[in-house]
């Protein structure tokens, strides 16, 4: 069985981010590593994907500067997206040869995992034909972008836990004027870790990996 | 001459946006030197050349979207006049990295990376745990620098590029005095190899930079902080302490012990035991093996026992799953078990969650008694000290006995003192009048 190693990174900045995953990605495309899923959160932000247009982010510089919201172009798919705590984002850095050499299959894999996750919380979550993406009755729960390079995937999902959704207002969410929304606000109660823990285990059996924890849920201690 | 042709990205994928060319007409390009980036799906992929040579014609636009195999360009590889379709390089990936690579020695050098043998040869010998990218290693291999003196500020304590370069940059400063190569025993600070580097959030008046040393904490660190926070603050924490005997216990473990060690390979140690003990104690106070949900109560059917173990950097709570299944050797198994792969981190998810109850064993560091902070969302934990020989009165003598304080902590909005001290006598009686077999 192939082995993904779990790394739960806790809070960290876009950009520190973007370089781990560039190193991740370079040591995979090598060998080097197996696959790895990073789980995180990232501060306030506001990335561009490739295809993004400017006209969908629809607060000037001042604006978000003022908001304490960074703002990054990034090389994967898909338009305009908000990161920020509260958000669960996932990073998959994969071998697609190992899995399967099939883009749209692995852009399915991934909204299933997060529609399995969501069960778990008594969300049903479900597919709009035509949009990547997961959604719950007509409003986007999750977000997809993905970068592959060699067959080796980069970027991944944001999945809306306790995410304050006023910050959607800022743009046009990957282009679409479909609301957003979040598992608090359809009434679950769990927080990011709890909701990371659901997902890596439906990680592994979607893709059929053996899950390796690098950090820790610690607990008891001495004083 | 070699046609470059949209790939077939998957099953369903039929065609393709090409969204950049990455080398103009004219330009040349190497094999597997990225040429082209197509989008589909939400999906970006950067496709690399096929061939050698210089791309001669582009024949599909920026922002146009083709079937699969439409040709996109050709690009002319000087010589040869043939022309041979040439899927590019997702449909036909790179070589593999075990076979012999009969490639011109030219592209060895246009390769971003080198390859990873040539890296792990040259790594520096004792580097830092984590992984390190190639790029860092080809710095610290060129500079001369021992890794384990450069503090990373990476995600989860990487080093990166940046961190090289200030590790750098600080050595050529005149007379670094943060990063003499011997500690120096007059600063606490000092006595860790790694130089103080500059506070990456808020660097320090020069002043106080002499006085301390700031660096992120990891990420483990971070959770730890944060459940320990919640923990003190969702539960009113109680510990009440035990004086056992564990004469009687110390002696089982002297008769078996060795037959263990002869043929299971691990020692039997005291933990298993006391692991026991609780276990029948959480069956007759089945309350302590609870949790709170709400105004509810919820009483688990599974004693799951979580077993606090040390890592060098941290801490874990793996769990035993079924407890009250197995029997003083089964728990020392599963004890051996769990903390050998805590420790060199091949812990599954599954294997830190659900524990209803657990025990810290702070006597393996020398502690006498302790007060442990509750494992949310448990209700108590059991902390065990060191078992010493100690002068004792019985029937007014004074007797040698193996003593140990057990302490348990509980959640004083579910669980009251008496019966915490019920559950406590229990367990004291348990291993006090031990009885059961250990094999």
């Amino acid at each position: 069985m192939r082995s993904c190693q779990l790394r739960e990174l806790g809070r960290v900045e876009y950009a520190a981010a973007l370089e781990l995953q560039q190193e991740l990605a370079a040591e995979r495309k090598q060998g080097l590593i197996c696959d790895q899923l990073l789980l995180l959160e990232h501060p306030h932000v506001i990335t561009l994907g490739r295809n993004a247009r400017a006209e969908n982010v629809l607060a000037g510089d001042e604006i978000l500067r003022r908001a304490g919201i960074s703002f990054f172009p990034t090389d994967r798919g898909g338009d305009v997206t908000y990161h920020g705590p509260g958000q669960l984002v996932g990073y998959p850095i994969l071998d697609l040869r190992e899995w399967s050499r099939d883009v749209g299959a692995y852009v399915r894999a991934i909204e299933q995992v997060i529609i399995d996750t969501l069960a778990d919380f008594g969300i049903k979550g479900g597919r709009v034909p035509k949009l990547t993406g997961v959604w719950v009755s007509e409003q986007k729960i999750a977000a997809i972008g993905v970068h592959i390079s060699r067959w080796v995937t980069s970027h991944g999902f944001a999945l809306n836990v306790t995410t304050d959704l006023s910050y959607f207002q800022y743009i046009v969410p990957c282009g679409l004027t479909k609301p957003v929304t979040s598992m608090a606000r359809l009434g679950a109660q769990a927080s990011v870790h709890e909701v990371s823990r659901s997902l890596a285990a439906h990680f592994g059996r979607v893709f059929d990996c053996e899950m390796l924890l690098e950090t820790a849920i610690p607990a008891a201690t001495l004083e | 001459m070699t046609d470059v042709v949209m790939p077939q990205m998957g099953e369903s994928i039929v065609e393709g946006t090409l969204t950049k060319w990455l080398k103009k007409p004219g330009e040349h390009v190497e094999r597997d030197e990225p040429l082209f980036e197509i989008s589909t799906d939400k999906v970006d992929t950067e496709i690399p050349s096929p061939a050698a040579g210089t791309l001669s014609e582009v024949l599909v636009e920026e922002g146009n979207t083709v079937s699969i195999n439409t040709v996109v360009a050709r690009i002319e590889d000087g010589g040869n006049g043939a022309t041979r379709p040439a899927a590019a390089a997702p449909a036909a990936p790179s070589p593999k990295q075990t076979a012999p690579r009969p490639e011109p020695p030219a592209q060895e050098t246009i390769t971003p990376t080198p390859a990873p043998q040539q890296v792990e040869d040259a790594a520096p010998a004792g580097e830092p745990a984590g992984p390190l990218s190639p790029l860092v290693r080809r710095m610290a291999r060129e500079n001369n620098i021992d890794l384990n003196r450069v503090q990373g500020t990476g995600a989860g304590g990487r080093i990166t590029k940046q961190d090289v370069e200030t590790y750098l940059s600080q050595q050529s400063a005149p007379a670094p005095k943060a990063a003499a190569p011997v500690p120096q025993p007059a600063r606490a600070a000092a006595a860790t190899p790694r130089p103080a580097s500059p506070p990456p959030p808020a660097p320090l008046p020069p002043s106080v930079q002499a006085k301390a040393r700031i660096e992120p904490m990891s990420a483990m660190r971070q959770k730890i902080a944060e459940h320990m926070v919640l923990s003190k603050r969702t539960s009113p924490h109680v510990t009440t302490v035990h004086r056992v005997d564990m004469t009687k216990v110390a002696k089982m473990r002297e008769r078996h012990k060795s037959d263990v060690q002869s043929r299971y390979g691990f020692s039997l140690t005291y933990l298993p035991f006391v692991t026991r003990a609780a276990v029948v104690g959480l069956r007759q106070y089945p309350l302590l093996n609870a949790s709170i949900d709400g105004n509810n109560i919820i009483y688990h059917n599974e004693i799951n026992i979580g077993i606090a173990v040390a890592l060098e950097n941290g801490l874990i709570v793996p769990v035993i799953r079924g407890a009250d299944e197995k029997n003083v050797l089964g728990l020392q198994h599963s004890i051996v078990d769990l903390a050998t792969r805590a420790r060199s981190r091949q812990l599954k998810p599954d294997e830190v969650q659900g524990g209803t109850f657990s025990i810290t064993n702070f006597g393996s560091f020398g502690s006498v008694m302790g007060t442990p902070i509750i494992n949310q969302p448990q209700v108590a934990i059991l902390g065990v000290g060191t078992v010493d020989k100690t002068p004792v009165v019985i029937d007014d003598a004074i007797a040698i006995r193996s003593i140990s304080y057990l302490s348990v902590t509980f959640d004083h909005r579910l669980i009251d003192g008496a019966m915490a001290d019920q559950f406590m006598t229990k367990v004291k009686q348990v291993l006090e009048d031990w009885s059961e077999d250990v094999l």
